[in-house]
């Protein structure tokens, strides 16, 4: 049976980007057929800047070479323009007169720039910048000629003007505005920005309207009028008044238009073959001209070609950065503020820094920033977010580092970091390994720079700065990593509606998830394996089965994989507590197994370092200790202080309490891993201030603290309430354990749910409402009930070959 | 799959003895070899040291043809050895194959 043919017209960022986003939802669907007008493969236009300034050549900005189109056996033709779509008989005409059927179309045809109808406008020398072409033609220009003026202040007209002041131009910005980058900046900000360009060596002329271009005999550019009637001599005359969306193929089809080719939010062109993506596009009114939009409606229009149908496009919030290399400012929302919106502005002209922030019904809006922009991507994030800022406000002004939510050490300053600066501490990746990777290798997301430079792709803690490398390098046209992301690259489903349609479809097993959420892969991946299978088991304990081979190794075998592939192995010590026999067979099983290390660890208990994976279950039966889950996204240990039954300051019996936790929550798996504390008056001995529950012992009861740890990033536990008996102790932090394991996505810590929902949300439905409270805590006993020690089973024989090597008889 | 010419077939075990999605190492003079299980019961054999900081890719995720190694989830085919783009490197790999039930290395 042949294949469904889809043809892209338009070889640009768009199309392609879409093309490549099909393939990975369905590589084999479509025959693919690209047509470009011009002679080059797919090139990264907004790095047409840096080529002009001579930064970057355009060997370094093609993101898809031809070997690319034929790997994946799309025909590619370049230099091959289409001049008509016949809808009725369904086929594509190009130039040369060919005729090429369709099944699917997809336009992206992008923009063209806009031509001022003045006289003078078709003299040689005239030049709109949009395409490689006409860079080409400017630097070639800039070899021979001495002065250029360049017609319009926006962002292209001033890359344009400082590409070629930098080739060695005289340069005079010609601007209708009276500021510069009047769409994005205000007034004061365009101000500083016009000063610091002008200390460059640009001239500019604002306010002023070009009414003719004049020519010599000889029919090349010679000067320019205004409508003032004053000329000036120029020898080059770029026009850079905006763009418009190219929809002249779309219009003679007959298809709908209106400054643009409208679209719905799947994409689909009146025409419901017919799809268009990118510049050439009206979606809901608006025709983006920047890129960062283009990445998230090729995802959309990839979902439906690939016929799975529900993504939907909501349009985009844009922000600005101007590519003049040490020229900071940056642009997003509504940034002029009005009548109803609040204004807060930091204002140094002599230090060259501005920065207005606008705010309406407590959340943040707009923002401009001159001069200084390393929050820019922080600020960008509360405006998509539309967070509610009033806790933040009174810091807000300060920065991202000012709150105390600025990664590790404190480290938000990523364009003061130097090139050789460390990033990733896990990984060893430095700053500008990752900006060479993102430039050289055509990366937008953080997911791109995690695979290809490892940097945050251990511990994470790195995220907000690879973000805000990317954000600094990309500019424009960096892509926010969704909040709503999927699991993994097997599948476009959240967390959130993978746990839906379990609890919903009474799933049980890997399978019927895989075949009902369409996973893209037959079983998964290293990353929704032991994910889907967490979600089976808190959602239908004692019903789904837990599968062993979806575990990381850790979790299959009940020990701690270390870096020579031995395990460290660290049995269950209640609450901290342990007597001379216990003592007495650890030593002995050191001494038998000829342990290399034993070492105290953190949580109060003994690990036996380095044992042979086959010797595990003989070390475990010679313990004779419980398992002490120190490898699991689990219950790992309560930690506690001897409390009032020796120290003179203690309130209540601490230990008991936690070994009476321990006791409750043994075997419990959950998102991630769970410490708690108990501590025996307010002095905390037993650091309850950073556990996920941290119990505090005080004269007249126990206070409750959520949501701490003091892991890759510290945080706080905060207060949840305050409880007068043991039990109350147990059923309180019992339901809140419950609401995250049933709650929180994989992998996400108490912080990050409690975070995600609000401490509100946990403490209306845990403290305030007692029978919900009773429920969750039934629902945690039920599903703790009957569990085994994972040792005991593996010295019973279970999983038995898995601790056996295989021995050949040579 | 790709068979050296005369190669001296070793059995190992049979393919009930290797979880579904798993492995198990065979032990051997001149380094372990990790023994793969895909979900269509296809075997592959790997040198049981990871290219990348020498993990035992034997205690990894099987998902496809692939095992993530469990000390850096380096993905490495299970057909080839080969670590998947971006990483480059490679585990050495043996010829394997099944046999009513029977699983054949050549070392």
């Amino acid at each position: 049976m042949s294949k469904p043919k889809l043809i892209v017209i338009g070889n640009g960022m768009a199309g392609i980007r879409t093309v490549e986003e099909l393939l990975l939802l369905a590589p084999h669907h479509y025959d693919i057929t690209v047509f470009g007008a011009e002679p080059h493969p797919n090139y990264n236009r907004i790095l047409l800047s840096p080529v002009l300034a001579g930064e970057q050549t355009f060997d370094q900005i093609v993101l898809n070479t031809v070997d690319w189109y034929a790997e994946n056996h799309i025909t590619l033709h370049m230099g091959k323009a289409i001049t008509q779509i016949d809808r009725i008989r369904r086929v594509v005409v190009a130039d040369d007169g060919s005729e090429t059927p369709y099944d699917r179309l997809l336009l992206a045809t992008g923009s063209t720039p806009v031509i001022l109808p003045i006289p003078g406008k078709d003299l040689n020398g005239v030049l709109s910048y949009r395409d490689i072409y006409d860079t080409d033609t400017m630097i070639h220009a800039a070899k021979t000629k001495q002065t250029a003026v360049v017609i319009g202040g926006g962002l292209l007209g001033l890359e344009a003007a400082n590409g070629l002041m930098l080739r060695g131009m005289a340069v005079t910005v010609v601007h209708l505005g009276h500021w510069l980058l009047d769409r994005q900046l205000d007034v004061a900000a365009g101000k500083l920005l016009e000063k610091s360009l002008r200390e460059r060596g640009l001239t500019f002329l604002l306010g002023q309207s070009t009414a003719a271009i004049i020519g010599n005999a000889a029919g090349d550019v010679c000067g320019v009028r205004f409508s003032d009637g004053t000329e000036i001599a120029t020898d080059l005359v770029v026009m850079a008044v905006g763009i418009r969306p190219n929809t002249q193929l779309a219009l003679a089809a007959g298809l709908h238009c209106k400054n643009g080719i409208v679209v719905s939010d799947a994409l689909q062109t009146y025409d419901p073959r017919i799809y268009a993506v990118g510049e050439c596009v009206n979606h809901r009114g608006t025709a983006y001209g920047l890129v960062a939009p283009l990445f998230e409606m090729a995802k959309v229009a990839a979902n439906h070609l690939a016929l799975m149908g529900y993504g939907q496009y909501q349009g985009s919030i844009l922000s600005t950065k101007l590519k003049v290399t040490g020229i900071d400012l940056f642009s997003a929302g509504d940034f002029m503020g009005s009548d109803e919106a609040e204004e807060i502005v930091l204002s140094d002209p002599a230090g060259g820094v501005y920065k207005k922030l606008v705010i309406k019904d407590d959340k943040l809006i707009g923002a401009c920033l001159y001069g200084d922009t390393l929050d820019a991507a922080w600020y960008f994030k509360l405006l998509r977010d539309g967070r509610n800022i009033s806790d933040l406000r009174d810091h807000l002004m300060f920065g991202e580092s000012s709150v105390g939510d600025a990664g590790v050490a404190g480290q938000s300053r990523v364009s003061g970091m130097q090139d050789k600066d460390e990033v990733c501490g896990c990984n060893g990746v430095c700053k500008g390994t990752i900006v060479k990777a993102i430039n050289e290798q055509g990366l937008f997301t953080v997911d791109d720079v995690k695979k290809h430079t490892k940097a945050a792709s251990s511990c994470g803690s790195c995220t907000g700065l690879v973000e805000q490398i990317l954000m600094n390098t990309l500019g424009t046209h960096f892509q926010e990593t969704p909040k709503t992301k999927a699991v993994c690259g097997c599948t476009d489903h959240t967390h959130a509606q993978v746990r839906q349609s379990i609890k919903q479809h009474h799933l049980l097993n890997h399978a019927q998830v895989y075949e009902f959420m369409d996973w893209r892969t037959p079983n998964g991946c290293a990353t929704c394996r032991p994910a889907v299978n967490y979600y089976l088991l808190s959602t239908w304990p004692h019903e789904s089965v837990d599968d062993p081979q979806s575990r990381f190794v850790n979790e299959r075998v009940h020990a701690n994989i270390q870096k020579d592939g031995t395990f460290s192995v660290i049995p269950q010590m209640k609450g901290g507590v342990t007597n001379a026999s216990e003592l007495r067979r650890i030593a002995d099983v050191a001494d038998k197994y000829a342990v290399p290390l034993l070492k105290v660890t953190g949580g109060q208990r003994i690990d036996l370092l380095g044992i042979k994976k086959e010797d595990l279950v003989n070390v475990w039966a010679d313990l004779g200790m419980q398992s002490g889950h120190a490898y699991g996204k689990s219950i790992r240990t309560v930690k506690t202080c001897v409390g009032s039954e020796f120290c003179r300051f203690g309130t209540q019996n601490s230990t008991q309490m936690g070994i009476d936790l321990e006791t409750m929550l043994a075997n419990m798996w959950s998102p991630h891993k769970v410490k708690l504390a108990v501590s025996g008056c307010p002095r905390n001995c037993a650091e309850s201030g950073i556990k996920d529950v941290g119990v505090i012992a005080v004269e007249s009861g126990w206070e409750l603290y959520v949501g701490g740890n003091g892991g890759i990033k510290t945080e706080v536990a905060q207060f949840f309430c305050k409880v007068k008996t043991a039990d109350e102790v147990k059923e309180y932090s019992g339901a809140f354990l419950q609401l995250y394991r049933e709650e929180a996505y994989y992998l996400d810590r108490t912080v990050h749910y409690i975070a995600r929902v609000g401490l509100d949300y946990v403490k209306a439905k845990v403290v305030e409402d007692a029978a919900n409270r009773q429920a969750l805590f039934e629902r945690l006993l039920y599903s703790l009930d009957g569990l085994r020690d994972p040792w005991a089973e593996r010295i019973a024989g279970k999983a038995k070959r898995e601790f056996i090597p295989i021995k050949v008889i040579a | 799959m790709n068979m050296k010419a005369n190669p001296s077939w070793i059995s190992v075990c049979h393919i009930d003895e290797i979880p579904m999605l798993g492995s198990r190492v065979v032990e051997h003079p001149s380094g372990n070899i990790a023994v793969f299980r895909t979900a269509n019961d296809t075997v592959f054999a790997l040198l049981d040291h990871c290219p990348h900081k020498g993990g035992p890719l034997s205690q990894g995720i099987v998902h496809g043809e692939s095992v993530t190694c469990p000390l850096h989830s380096w993905n490495i085919d299970l057909k080839t050895g080969q670590a998947r783009a971006p990483d480059q490197g490679c585990a050495r790999r043996f010829p394997s194959k099944l046999e009513e039930g029977q699983v054949f290395l050549s070392l």
